[in-house]
């Protein structure tokens, strides 16, 4: 059976996630933080489909860890996914350095980290795939999330590099943007249903991509065009906008 | 986010503020951070009984803990619903040991309601089957309590309406099956007391109920269909379902996807019943082996088939009356006949013994019927109320969305002592719902 590794399990996307691989029989390997707290979740998907799952502490702004996790695993996966993000809050991080940082470390440097060792791994074996969950915030900066954009937006310019240098590996990577997604972190917004994508149509649509071997993936699908036309707006025009 | 939010009668309809949790620890703070809050599952109730301003879905703490397939004992995240329970179960040979008419309830819910199925009769209501759960009360301690734990907590929260605090697990006992199959028995009865007849007749049958016409008069007023059924062993399967007996023929369900006008409902379940009564059933009895899905869940064929009744929405009135007050049914129904308010169909059962706390069943004939909600019916259900608490019986809470407060006072003989556990476990932080602020409960 292939494994999937699941970094960042703890959120409503990654739960989703993890239940559409198991579904689809893969065994699971989870990483989060808090390692104690994935345990319903391990029995939960062990239950549910007779696959394998195994927990493991993984801090993505501990840099210095990211070998020995990687090292430590006991299977080397598959399929690795990328989940983990902070959103943290623009007009703080505007003002307050550690918080900045810490969207950006958990955003950017910390994917980059823990990425970077997959990579290595899968080049050398000359197989793999990699799922990294950026977002369409990425995309152009707005005033109202703009530290977190710009994390998201080096993310998904490194995604796209990693994919052209693995490329000529045989190993795959997908990036995704999602858009607007009914998760806890943003059920105290008014979201439009129609562009509001629910986590297990983002994780259905994530393997989907995966066995098709996309490249990049918006979910909703019509992410795709509203991104396009919101990167077509003159910055001249932007930049007078409230965003 | 604040929304307008009503369970499944669509009625009443208010603005509430729900949130999710995922681990315990998002709840406690949501006590803290709250005077007043309310467990949601997956709004199956009728009424208001899981509505507030502040309400916490338990809909993502949805995990499965435990699974012995070998004992079927069963552990779980309370909001997990049952229809997925039997995905996981039923292939292992396991199912559920009480289940109402709708898989499409959490656990949470179904113990606060302390819901009952078909199997009253022989195996009790839901609260029968739990061997211990955990609830976190308004003192922000997760409290793990069971029959002979805390039991004070433990028959508080069995049918307690959620008012106890917020169930976070569950471990319960799955009944064993040697197949996904159900081998029923249809009967026609031509009036009530024929029917009452049957029920006695076939009351060593696991599961029973009956549909009652409720527009007959005369020597057929209350005609009717019994239905009982066993769990089907493998010997009894035809060939077709003896190739895989744990597993059921896939079936899409259909939705309703839009309110429709009210009388659309009833012209449907007139058809319906004509059908069952008249041309499938030309013989007196029919018996056969059918899946456990068109069995126990008939409704959940037809997803939101409560926006039949329109936009106003619909209440369910349920009652039960002491097994010795037969003439108490009689009169209810002859006034709803009357009326000419309810819904065509009626559901009939039977409760076998039940003595505890603040569950509703108790032994005696239950009857279930919805009611569109239009001019003139609440006072026309507030003069039946009369007549259930004349004959000793009561309201099913979780189907309530009108009772007046006295009505509750006077018909659940413990709702003092209820009162007093609930206050004794939660100090001045309280679980609040619009129904338990009508009912003067807490
Ligand atoms: C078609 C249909 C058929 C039905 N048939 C039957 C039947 O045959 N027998 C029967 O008994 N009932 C029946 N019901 C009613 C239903 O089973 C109950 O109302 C059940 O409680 C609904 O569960 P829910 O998860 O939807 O909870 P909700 O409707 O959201 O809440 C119901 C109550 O449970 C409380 N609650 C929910 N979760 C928790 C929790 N985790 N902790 C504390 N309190 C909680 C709420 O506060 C509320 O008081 C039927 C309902 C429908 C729609």
């Amino acid at each position: 059976m292939p494994t999937a590794l699941i970094l960042g399990a703890g959120s409503d996307i990654a739960v989703a996630i993890a239940r559409h691989f198991a579904g689809e029989k893969y065994d699971i390997q989870l990483a989060a933080r808090k390692v104690d707290s994935l345990y319903p979740l391990q029995q939960d998907l062990q239950i549910r489909n007779q696959v394998k799952v195994e927990s493991f502490a993984f801090d993505a702004t501990d840099f210095d860890s990211h070998a020995a996790f990687y090292a430590g695993l006991p299977v080397k996966p598959d399929i690795t996914i990328c989940v983990f993000g902070y959103l943290g809050e623009q007009e703080k991080a505007q003002a307050n350095w550690s918080e900045a940082a810490r969207i950006i470390h958990t955003n950017y440097t910390g994917a980059v980290s823990i990425l970077n060792i997959v990579a290595e791994d899968y080049a050398a074996k000359g197989a793999g795939t990699i799922v990294g969950i950026s977002s369409v915030a990425g995309e152009r900066g707005r005033q109202s999330n703009y530290i977190y954009g710009s994390a998201k937006a080096g993310f998904t310019a490194y995604l796209s590099g990693l994919r052209n240098r693995l490329f000529h590996k045989g190993v795959h990577v997908l990036s995704v943007q999602p858009g607007f997604v009914y998760t806890r972190m943003t059920e105290h917004l008014k979201l439009p249903a129609l562009l509001t994508a629910q986590p297990q149509q983002v994780a259905k649509d994530v393997y989907k991509a995966t066995v098709k071997k996309k490249n990049t993936l918006y979910t909703k699908w019509c992410w795709k065009y509203i991104m396009l036309i919101i990167k077509s707006i003159p910055e001249g025009i932007f930049k007078k906008l409230k965003l | 986010m604040e929304k307008r939010l009503a369970n499944w009668g669509n009625y009443p309809v208010i603005s509430c503020d729900e949130t999710t949790f995922t681990q315990v620890d998002q709840v406690e703070d949501m006590i803290s951070s709250h005077s007043s809050i309310i467990a949601r599952g997956n709004g199956r109730c009728y009424g208001d009984a899981s509505l507030a301003t502040n309400s916490v879905s338990t809909l993502k703490f949805d995990k499965v803990l435990q699974f012995d397939t070998s004992t079927g004992v069963f552990e779980c995240q309370s909001g997990i619903t049952l229809d997925q329970i039997l995905e996981i179960a039923v292939p292992k040979g396991w199912f559920l040991p009480v289940t109402p008419g709708t898989k499409f309830i959490t656990v949470g819910g179904a113990v606060a309601s302390d819901v009952h199925g078909k199997n009253h009769h022989a195996e009790g209501s839901f609260s029968n089957h739990i061997i211990d759960m955990d609830v976190i009360t308004g003192k922000k301690e997760t409290l793990t309590c069971s029959k002979e734990v805390l039991p004070d907590l433990f028959w508080a929260t069995c049918g307690g309406m959620g008012l106890t605090g917020i169930i976070t697990r569950v471990k319960f006992g799955l009944k064993k099956i040697e197949t996904a199959y159900i081998k029923q028995k249809q009967i026609k009865a031509r009036n009530l007391d024929e029917l009452i007849r049957l029920f006695e007749e076939y009351n060593q049958y696991t599961y029973s109920m009956a549909w009652i016409d409720c527009l007959q008069k005369g020597d057929s007023f209350g005609r009717g269909i019994l239905i009982v059924g066993e769990h089907a062993t493998r010997e009894e399967l035809n060939a077709q379902q003896a190739a895989s007996p744990l597993s059921l023929p896939d079936k899409r369900p259909l939705s309703v996807p839009f309110n429709f006008p009210s009388f659309a409902l009833n012209t449907f379940t007139v058809k319906a019943f004509n059908w069952l009564y008249y041309a499938k059933n030309t013989k007196r009895e029919i018996n056969n082996v059918i899946p456990y899905e068109p069995f126990f869940y008939p409704l959940d064929a037809i997803l939101h088939w409560n926006r039949g009744y329109g936009k106003a929405g619909f209440v369910q009135y349920q009652f039960v009356l002491p097994l010795d007050k037969k003439e108490g049914l009689v009169e209810i129904l002859k006034r709803i006949s009357d009326a000419g308010l309810g819904s065509f169909l009626a559901v009939l059962k039977v409760f076998g013994h039940q003595d505890d706390l603040i569950s509703f069943p108790r032994q005696g004939y239950t009857l279930a019927l919805d009611f569109p909600v239009r001019k003139g019916l609440f006072a026309f259900l507030d003069e039946l109320d009369e007549v259930v608490l004349q004959y000793g019986g009561r309201l099913y809470l979780s189907k309530d969305a009108r009772m007046k407060k006295d009505v509750f006072w006077q018909s659940y003989p413990n709702a003092q002592r209820f009162a007093e556990i609930v206050k004794a476990y939660n100090g001045d932080k309280i679980f609040h719902s619009v129904q338990s602020e009508r009912l003067g409960i807490n």
